[in-house]
Order: structure tokens, then C-alpha cells, then sequence
């Protein structure tokens, strides 16, 4: 096996696995360090640079970071909180605006235009405005925010919390047209930008065209509804309702159906529930609040009545192990006053000329680069839900970031292709022996549970937060729970005596030393054989006394530096490292501190 | 002293011995010797010798003198008896230990000091009488605990850290306890546990007393140049006489090496140890070709289960002590009373 390439940022960054996870690369592990200090204001900023929305973030997030964590690989355990632990550094930072990024008075020259005012727009404005563009954002409606605005219900984000962060970018000085949607591309390339990003979502609702579907007001889109809620144009809905589909945005219909008055809500799905795409907290939350959620049910009509909604006739099935191929067990009506469909959105661009060089695929999505988001125009370039259909906000935020980086290079006529590498640092952690400059003990604790309003107060106003957050107790708690992940087992094969010590002490045994041979015998033949393939397994260069080689299986190290305090000749070093994610603007950085 | 207590934590797919632990459940305390001390990796292969044995915790009792050799059976198998007592004595001990309650498997660790100095004369008896126990020398040529003074195990020609050269010619466990007499005698290094574990194991298994030497640097004061202790020297000079492995009684695997010949002794709890490889013409239960083999490699580490012998009985089988340990015998039993000693006397006028 060849030694592991430990100089190329991608090694140790794929071990901290919560940062590779998340798609913006937010460095997880020193936030929460940063929370556990109390340096709230400096644990937001981290997030901020990454996630650029930490407040909302730290409510709604998809988390993609929390399956990753390796936490949640150790017996019976779970996920560190990492989001709601991004939620306390933004509850309690205070006052940050001295520390945003400063805005050149004299600008550069060049004129970007944004259309829609949603997470992605707002992310490249966020980058560019420091960078001297002149940004202006076209939005459809009369308020910023897009979806987070609109879809996401005020109970888990409260207007204020959404405002003050979309407020810290437009107050760069960003150019905002509300009630402006954009009607024409070809129109907007006439104004001479020098530049133009679409972030404009994907707002058509999915349809559910069965019969009755039309002879009825009582059967609503579930993101229009949504949005007719937030902007407060409907305020009741009947007391049986049934929501059609499983996925987040029902969850969202159903709870705020509970608000505006409904009594008995299910949340239909065809399939079981190891199937469903909603989120398991986001389920959990819904069926706290007493929604059922109704399995193995396939729509096949709307039952209407003197021309009015009185119920929904389903096929009740079963279905086989992989949920592939069901058979119906009979056919049942189920009463209800109002339908809400919730079973997913579509792309749509009516506004955009097929004359223009912008090519389109046959599901009607822009062909857009995956790297750099330029679509078949140069100087066109999309983000977020409106590049490849609905994603969730950090993948907007991501796009924005890489899109505003060609944005970037384009006005400057570098070539798009062009991406500033990552750069990366290690920064031994050593204080003296037995001694180290992180708390590198293991604790034990669970995952703290979050406290929620009571189940009567919360139902009294559509705008009462659910979710408390966590006290300082908690916090304190599941900020100890975190690894470390990035202070990094960091190993010298020169210095190695082979004595054993490292392999003894580790507690989940991790290391292994093994004659060489190819990867997959080695696995094989470690102290605890591999369990978990996507978990790279380190490989030194050949050790001087023997020639064999020293492994770790990066799987379920808790980094606790025990390897390197028991080493005698510091063969084993804890060392930090940092990736620097690159934005736009960003100099290249790569200073290369390895061992 | 490490900054923290290894946690708890463990690998989710660690296996479970017959009596249902894992090998964490072996451990001991934290220990307290030098990083990278060759006595930590003997402790480890002791702690997967015991767990693979399946032998509960509550019937081992770790039995010890003075030195870092001999603080280290606090770091192994916490639910287990222990005594570690004054420097030299650890066999006295355990002879009175075991003659009390022969139903523990006795441990037994020291050092080249603390067994071949002031201990020398006990270690000598405690194998004539074969005392069934393992006794392992953790071997590291200095006394490690007193800051690298020559023990009686150095090599004629080696140099202390500071540079002093030792004269006096040194004693050999191994030698020494095969020319009196010893039922087990091995010798391995604390570097290789491939080799350590299985001759533990078959050490352990072992009718009488098991003698096992462990070269076992000291990385402190006897892993520089011009030593003959440390982990370079050591590992350049190892020769492996016997390679063997263990087959614990009562597995198919047994009667298919009974089948199959060579060189195996079945112990006495009917396990085996099945050498997959011996020198032309070694034979396992000789003793004067065990020492001539040595003596004729006198600039090796020889290593390996160099002689065993499963006929000798050992000191309740010589004594012929009741098949009920003494400790549990009832108290009437044990001390019959003043006036059957008086009859006893009487018979002797
Ligand atoms: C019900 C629901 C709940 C969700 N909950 C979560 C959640 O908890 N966590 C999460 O991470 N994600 C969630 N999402 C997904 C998330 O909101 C979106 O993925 C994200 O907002 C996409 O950002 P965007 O900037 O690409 O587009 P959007 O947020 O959709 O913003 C697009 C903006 O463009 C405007 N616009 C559209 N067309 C035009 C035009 N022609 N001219 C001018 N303006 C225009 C729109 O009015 C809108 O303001 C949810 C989605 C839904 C539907
Ligand atoms: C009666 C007595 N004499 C001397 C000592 C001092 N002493 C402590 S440990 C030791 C030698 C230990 O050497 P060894 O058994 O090789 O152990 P190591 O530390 O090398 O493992 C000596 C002489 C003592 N503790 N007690
Ligand atoms: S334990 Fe901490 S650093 Fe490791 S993956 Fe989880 S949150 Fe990230
Ligand atoms: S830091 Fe070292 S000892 Fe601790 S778990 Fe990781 S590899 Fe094992
Ligand atoms: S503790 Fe250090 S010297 Fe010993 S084997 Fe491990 S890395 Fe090598
Ligand atoms: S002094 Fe030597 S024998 Fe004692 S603990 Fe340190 S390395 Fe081991
Ligand atoms: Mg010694």
C-alpha cells in the first residue's frame, strides 16, 4: 500500500467528518471549541465565513454534518448537536458589526445583477460586496429571503432571527428591487451587467392530477400555501386535513395547519416509514404535536360532494421488503375538509428566451457546470434550488460561494476554470508531556435533548419559536462531547521504535503495525478489522526497525491523544489543522506546516 | 502519568470471550512507567493472554516484588487478587498463596533485578518445587526503577547510558532455570506479541511452574548505543529457535494435530502446544539439547518455547494436598486441635 498522502488538504480534512459533510466546509470543531470558552461572537464569525447564515442556519439546517459526525459511529451514541450548538453562538453573540467584513467606498467598477433574493443570491452578494461590485438584486415579491422567508414556517424561524442576518449583507450597500420579478433575460442582459446569477429557486409546487382535483378551492399547493400563510393572505384552514406526501415541506403544512386551526391532520404516504424523505427530527417534531402520520396509502381520488371537499379515496397497500412492488389491499375514503400536496417542486424559467445561448435540458433545467455554475452563456451563471432543482439552504449558500468565485474571475478575465486551491495548516497541540492545548478527554455524556414550549402555549400564535435552544448547562455539555476531529493523529515514521506503546494504549484500536501489502488484505488484518470502508485508512511510509508499516483505521478515532503521550519519541503528534476554504477574492494559501 | 484515564470508550466489534468480556475488560489501571517502556507491551500481551484464555478476573491473583516490572500487574486485570510484595519475595508469595488456594491461576511478574539479585535464592526454589504459576521476567538488563543501575542479567561489554562498561558476567534465567530443573522455559520479546501471546498462553496452561524471560527495554536508561537491551539491538539479534502456537483443550483441532504428528505436548489441561517449527534434531523435552542450543548461539536472542515438560508434578501433586484447596476447607479440618498434634508428638517419642 502506498504511504497515505497526508500533505494534501483532502486527508485530514475527510477526518474531521462533519466538515467534509457539509457542503459549505463550516470548520465545526473549533466553533464549538470557541462556544466552550464562551467567544460566542468569534464562534458566529467562524460560521459565518462558511455558512454566511449562521442564525438561521442553526434552526433549519438539513445538517448533513450531524449523520457524518463520528460520534454518532461510537456504540450507542449519537451525533454531537452541531446544529443547534450553532444556534447558542448566534443567540448569544451580541453585537458582530464591527467584525463583517468591511465594504470598499470606491468600487471596482464592475455591476453584477442577482434575480431573487433568496440564500444563494445572498450569499454571492455577500462575497462580492467586499470586493467593490456593485450588486443589485431583483425579487419577485416584496420581502427578502426566498424560501426561508416564505416555506419556512415562523415557528422554527422567527422573522427577526431571518431579518438581522439578511440585513447584515443588504446593509453592504447591496441595491435591492422588491415587487421587481424579472420578466425577461433577454431585458436584463440589455442593461449591461457585467454579470448576471439566477437564484431564483424552484418555485412551481408539484401537482396531483386526479379526479376531482378541479372541482374544488379546498386543495391547495403545499409551497404556495406556505408562502399565502407567511405573507398572511390565509390565516384558517378546516379542521380535517390531510397532507399528500412525506417529505419536509409536509411537515412544515401539517404543523402550521395545526396553527391555523386544524384538528386531526395526516400526513399521507405511500410508502413505509423507513422510506420517507423528511428528516427524522423534523418527524419527531410534527408527531409531538400530535400529527398522525397515515403509511402505505396511494391517492387515487378527491371525493367531492355537492361541489364540496369532503374526502380522499386512497388504496391501502402493502408492499415488499425494498418498497419496490406493492399489491392493494382495498380501497378506503378518509374525510377531510382540506387537501394540502406536498410532493415536491419543480424548476420552471418561463421568463428566460431559448434565443439566447442559455441551453436547457429535457427536464427543463439551465445545463450548468458543476464546478463553476456558469451556465452555456459566459457571463450567466446559477445557484442554489434554480442549478439542479430543490436542494436546502447550505447547498444555496455553497453555490453562492462558487458562483461568486467565477463571478469574480470573469470580471477580471480569468478564466472560470480557474479555482483557488485549498490551503492548509498543522499546528502542534503539544504543551509539555502529558500535556495538551485542547481538552482531549472523552465525555461520556449523551446528546442533550432540546426543550420545546409547552404543548398548549405553543399553538396560541402561528409565530411562537418551538424550540428553546439550548441552556448554558447543555451547552457546556454537548459542546465536551465533540472529538476534536481536527486535531489530528499527525504520525513521523523516522522516529518510530516500533515499542508498541501507541498500539496498546488507544482505546478503540485504531492502530495496527503490519507487513506491507495491498489495502484491502491490510484491512483485513488490523488489530479491529475494518468495519466502516469509507473511513480511509492511514498508511505510513516503511519503519525503520522492521519495515513495516504503521496504519490507523480513521474510522472511530476519538482523538484523545493518548497514542502520542504514550510515544517515547513523539513519533505521534496531536496537531491542528486547518483547511482554508477558499472564497472569492481569497489569495491562494498553502502553507504546509506537516510533519 | 498520562493527562487522562483511557476512556471507556471502546471499538463497537470487539469480541467477547467465553465468559463474555472483552479484552478492555482485562485492563488495569493507567500506567505509570515511561512511555514507550517494553514492560506496557508485555502488560498488553499478559492482559490478551488472560482474555483469550477466558480465565474470569476474580480467579487470577497478580503476585509481584519491587521494581517498574514489578508495579506493572496494577495495570493489567483490575477485578483480579493481587499482592505485590517486598523486593525479591514475589515467589515466597505466591508459594504461600497457592499452597492456600491452588484454585487461582497464579501471575507472577519481576524484573532481572528484583528475580536474579535479591530474589535469586526464592526464584531458584519456587522451581524445584514447580509451583504452578507463570512467571515472567520482564528482562531489560538494568534495574529500571533505581535509574539504570547494571542488573545481574547484563551482558559482559554492554555500556550504561553514561558510558561505564559492564564486567561482571551475567546470569541467564533461561540457563539457570533449566539446569535446575525447570518443567517450562521460554524466552520472547516485549516487541513481539505474535510470538509473546500464544507462549503466554501455553505458559499459563502449564502443569508447573513457566518461566518466561522478556526482553523488555527500558527506553530510559538502556536503549542507547552499546546496549544489548534495547529495541534495535534486540530486534537485529533475535533468532527464533521454536515457533509454535497454542490449541486450547477441548477443540476439534486437537485431534487433528495428534493425527497429523511432529512436535506437540499436550499439556496437562489437555491443550496443546503444536510447533509448526523446530531446529534439526531439537527435541522440545530435552533438556541438555535446550541448553546446548543456546550455548551454541551465544551472540543471539534465542528465542521460543525452548523446553517443556508435562510429567513433573507440581508442589500439591508432590505434597499430595487434599484435591479441595486449603483455604476452603473447613477450619476443624485444617487445624485438627491441640490434642491431635499432642497425639502426633506422641507417636514420634
Ligand atoms: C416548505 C419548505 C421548507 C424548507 N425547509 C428547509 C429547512 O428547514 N432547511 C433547509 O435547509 N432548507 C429548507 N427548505 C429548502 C430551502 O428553503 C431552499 O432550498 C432554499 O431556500 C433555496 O434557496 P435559493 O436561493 O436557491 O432559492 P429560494 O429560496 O427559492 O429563493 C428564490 C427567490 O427568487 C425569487 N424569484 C423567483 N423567480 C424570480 C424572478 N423571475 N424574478 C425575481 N425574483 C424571482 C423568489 O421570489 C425567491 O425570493 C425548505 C423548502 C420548503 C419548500
Ligand atoms: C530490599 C530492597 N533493596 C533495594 C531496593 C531498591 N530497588 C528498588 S527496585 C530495584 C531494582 C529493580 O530492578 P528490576 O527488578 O530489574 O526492575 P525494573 O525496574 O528494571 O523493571 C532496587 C534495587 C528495594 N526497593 N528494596
Ligand atoms: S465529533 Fe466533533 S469534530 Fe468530530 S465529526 Fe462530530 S462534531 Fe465534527
Ligand atoms: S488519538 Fe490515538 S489513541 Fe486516541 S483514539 Fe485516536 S489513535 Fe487512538
Ligand atoms: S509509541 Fe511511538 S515509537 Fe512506539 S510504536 Fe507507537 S509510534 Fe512507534
Ligand atoms: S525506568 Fe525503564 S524500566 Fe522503568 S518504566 Fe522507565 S523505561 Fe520502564
Ligand atoms: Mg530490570
Amino acid at each position: 500500500m502506498q504511504p497515505s498522502e497526508t500533505g494534501n488538504p483532502d486527508y485530514f480534512h475527510k477526518v474531521v467528518d462533519c466538515q467534509w459533510a457539509c457542503p459549505a466546509h463550516t470548520n465545526v470543531p473549533e466553533y464549538i471549541r470557541l462556544i466552550a470558552q464562551g467567544k460566542y461572537a468569534e464562534s458566529y464569525m467562524l460560521n459565518r465565513a462558511s455558512n454566511v447564515f449562521p442564525s438561521v442556519l442553526g434552526r433549519t439546517c438539513d445538517r448533513p454534518c450531524e449523520p457524518a459526525c463520528r460520534r454518532g459511529r461510537l456504540e450507542s451514541d449519537k451525533p454531537v448537536a452541531i446544529c443547534r450548538l450553532k444556534r447558542v453562538a448566534s443567540d448569544l453573540r451580541g453585537d458582530v458589526s464591527d467584525m463583517l467584513p468591511k465594504i470598499p467606498t470606491k468600487k471596482n467598477g464592475k455591476r453584477i445583477a442577482l434575480v431573487g433574493a433568496g440564500p444563494a443570491s445572498l450569499t454571492v452578494a455577500n462575497d462580492l460586496m467586499p470586493l467593490g461590485y456593485q450588486v443589485t438584486i431583483y425579487e419577485r415579491y416584496g420581502k427578502p429571503g426566498g424560501l426561508m422567508r416564505t416555506n419556512i414556517p415562523s415557528f422554527r424561524l422567527p422573522e427577526k432571527v431571518l431579518m438581522d442576518e439578511i440585513n447584515m449583507i443588504l446593509d453592504m450597500g447591496v441595491e435591492i428591487r422588491y415587487d421587481s420579478p424579472v420578466e425577461s433575460m433577454s431585458g436584463l442582459l440589455g442593461e449591461g451587467y457585467d454579470a448576471i446569477f439566477v437564484g431564483s429557486g424552484a418555485p412551481r409546487g408539484k401537482n396531483l392530477d386526479l379526479p376531482g382535483r378541479n372541482d374544488t378551492d379546498r386543495i391547495h399547493i403545499g409551497i404556495d400555501w406556505l408562502g399565502s400563510v407567511a405573507f398572511e393572505h390565509i390565516d384558517k384552514i378546516g379542521e380535517k386535513v390531510l397532507i399528500i406526501g412525506v417529505g419536509n415541506t409536509a411537515m412544515d403544512c401539517c404543523r402550521t395547519s395545526l396553527r391555523l386551526g386544524g384538528k386531526d391532520i395526516k400526513v399521507m404516504a405511500r410508502r413505509p416509514r423507513a422510506f420517507f424523505k423528511a428528516s427524522p427530527w423534523e418527524l419527531e417534531d410534527a408527531e409531538e404535536e400530535g400529527v398522525e402520520i397515515v403509511i402505505n396509502h396511494a391517492p387515487k381520488r378527491f371525493v367531492i360532494e355537492d361541489g364540496k371537499l369532503v374526502g380522499m379515496e386512497f388504496d391501502r397497500l402493502e408492499w415488499d421488503e425494498k418498497a419496490e412492488k406493492s399489491k392493494v389491499l382495498e380501497t378506503i375514503i378518509i374525510p377531510c375538509d382540506d387537501v394540502i400536496l406536498a410532493i415536491g417542486q419543480d424548476n420552471a424559467f418561463p421568463w428566460i428566451e431559448k434565443d439566447l445561448g442559455i441551453e436547457f435540458d429535457k427536464w427543463g433545467l439551465a445545463k450548468v457546470d458543476q464546478r463553476t455554475f456558469m451556465c452555456t452563456r459566459p457571463g450567466v451563471f446559477f445557484g442554489g434550488d434554480s442549478a439542479w432543482g430543490p436542494k436546502n439552504i447550505i447547498w444555496a449558500v455553497e453555490h453562492g460561494h462558487q458562483a461568486a468565485i467565477s463571478i469574480h474571475n470573469h470580471c477580471q478575465s480569468v478564466p472560470v476554470t480557474d479555482r483557488p486551491a485549498h490551503g492548509m495548516n498543522l499546528l502542534s497541540m503539544k504543551m509539555g508531556i502529558s500535556e495538551w492545548s485542547y481538552h482531549n478527554d472523552f465525555n461520556p455524556a449523551h446528546r442533550q435533548k432540546m426543550h420545546h414550549v409547552d404543548l398548549v402555549q405553543r399553538f396560541k400564535d402561528l409565530n411562537i419559536e418551538v424550540e428553546l435552544g439550548f441552556d448554558l448547562e447543555q451547552t457546556a455539555r454537548e459542546a465536551q462531547r465533540c472529538l476534536n476531529c481536527d486535531i489530528e493523529t499527525v504520525f513521523s515514521a523516522p522516529k518510530c521504535i516500533e515499542c508498541d506503546a501507541c498500539i496498546d494504549i488507544c482505546p478503540v484500536s485504531c492502530l495496527t503495525m503490519e507487513k506491507d501489502g495491498p489495502e484491502e488484505e491490510l484491512r483485513k488484518h488490523l488489530t479491529v478489522p475494518a468495519i466502516n470502508l469509507d473511513q480511509a485508512l492511514f498508511a505510513s511510509k516503511p519503519l525503520p526497525q522492521t519495515g513495516r508499516l504503521m496504519l490507523k483505521d480513521e474510522d472511530l478515532c476519538v482523538h484523545c491523544g493518548l497514542c502520542a503521550e504514550r510515544c517515547p519519541t513523539a513519533a505521534w503528534d496531536m496537531q491542528q489543522f486547518q483547511i482554508f476554504i477558499s472564497h472569492a477574492g481569497d489569495p491562494v494559501t498553502t502553507q504546509c506546516a506537516a510533519a | 502519568m498520562p493527562s487522562i484515564v483511557k476512556p471507556r470508550v471502546a471499538h463497537p466489534s470487539l469480541k467477547r470471550n467465553d465468559v463474555g468480556l472483552t479484552v478492555r475488560d482485562y485492563e488495569g489501571q493507567m500506567s505509570t512507567l515511561c512511555a514507550g517502556c517494553g514492560h506496557d507491551s508485555i502488560t498488553a500481551g499478559i492482559t490478551r493472554a488472560l482474555w483469550e484464555l477466558s480465565i474470569p478476573p476474580h480467579m487470577i491473583a497478580k503476585m509481584s516484588g519491587i521494581g517498574c516490572s514489578s508495579k506493572t500487574p496494577t495495570y493489567f486485570v483490575n477485578g483480579a487478587h493481587g499482592f505485590n510484595s517486598a523486593h525479591g519475595r514475589m515467589p515466597a508469595i505466591a508459594t504461600g498463596a497457592n499452597a492456600a488456594n491452588k484454585e487461582l491461576t497464579y501471575v507472577g511478574v519481576s524484573g532481572d533485578g528484583d528475580s536474579l539479585s535479591i530474589g535469586l535464592g526464592h526464584l531458584c526454589h519456587a522451581i524445584r518445587r514447580n509451583l504452578k504459576m507463570l512467571y515472567v521476567i520482564e528482562n531489560n538488563g538494568v534495574y529500571g526503577l533505581t535509574k539504570g543501575q547494571f542488573s545481574a542479567s547484563a551482558d559482559v561489554g554492554t555500556k550504561s547510558k553514561k558510558g561505564e562498561v559492564n564486567l561482571m558476567a551475567p546470569i541467564d534465567p533461561v540457563m539457570l532455570a533449566l539446569s535446575i530443573g525447570a518443567t517450562f522455559v521460554a524466552r520472547s520479546f516485549s516487541g513481539d506479541k505474535e510470538q509473546l501471546v500464544p507462549i503466554l498462553k501455553a505458559a499459563l496452561s502449564h502443569r508447573g511452574l513457566a518461566l518466561v524471560d522478556v526482553i523488555s527495554p527500558c527506553v530510559t536508561f538502556n536503549d542507547h548505543e552499546g546496549s544489548t537491551r534495547s529495541y534495535i539491538y534486540t530486534r537485529q539479534h533475535l533468532h527464533e529457535a521454536t515457533e509454535s502456537n497454542f490449541v486450547p483443550p477441548a477443540r476439534e483441532i486437537v485431534a487433528e494435530i495428534a493425527r497429523q504428528g511432529g512436535t506437540n505436548v499436550t499439556m496437562h489441561d489437555g491443550s496443546v502446544i503444536h510447533f509448526s517449527r523446530v531446529p534439526d534434531n531439537y527435541d522440545v523435552s530435552d533438556r541438555k539439547a535446550a541448553m546446548d542450543y543456546i550455548r551454541e548461539h551465544p551472540a543471539e536472542v534465542v528465542t521460543g518455547i525452548l523446553y517443556a515438560d508435562e510429567s513433573v508434578p507440581e508442589m500439591h501433586e508432590m505434597n499430595k494436598t487434599p484435591s479441595t484447596a486449603l483455604a476452603h476447607l473447613p477450619y476443624e479440618k485444617l487445624c485438627p486441635g491441640s490434642a491431635i498434634l499432642d497425639k502426633l508428638q506422641a507417636s514420634y517419642r
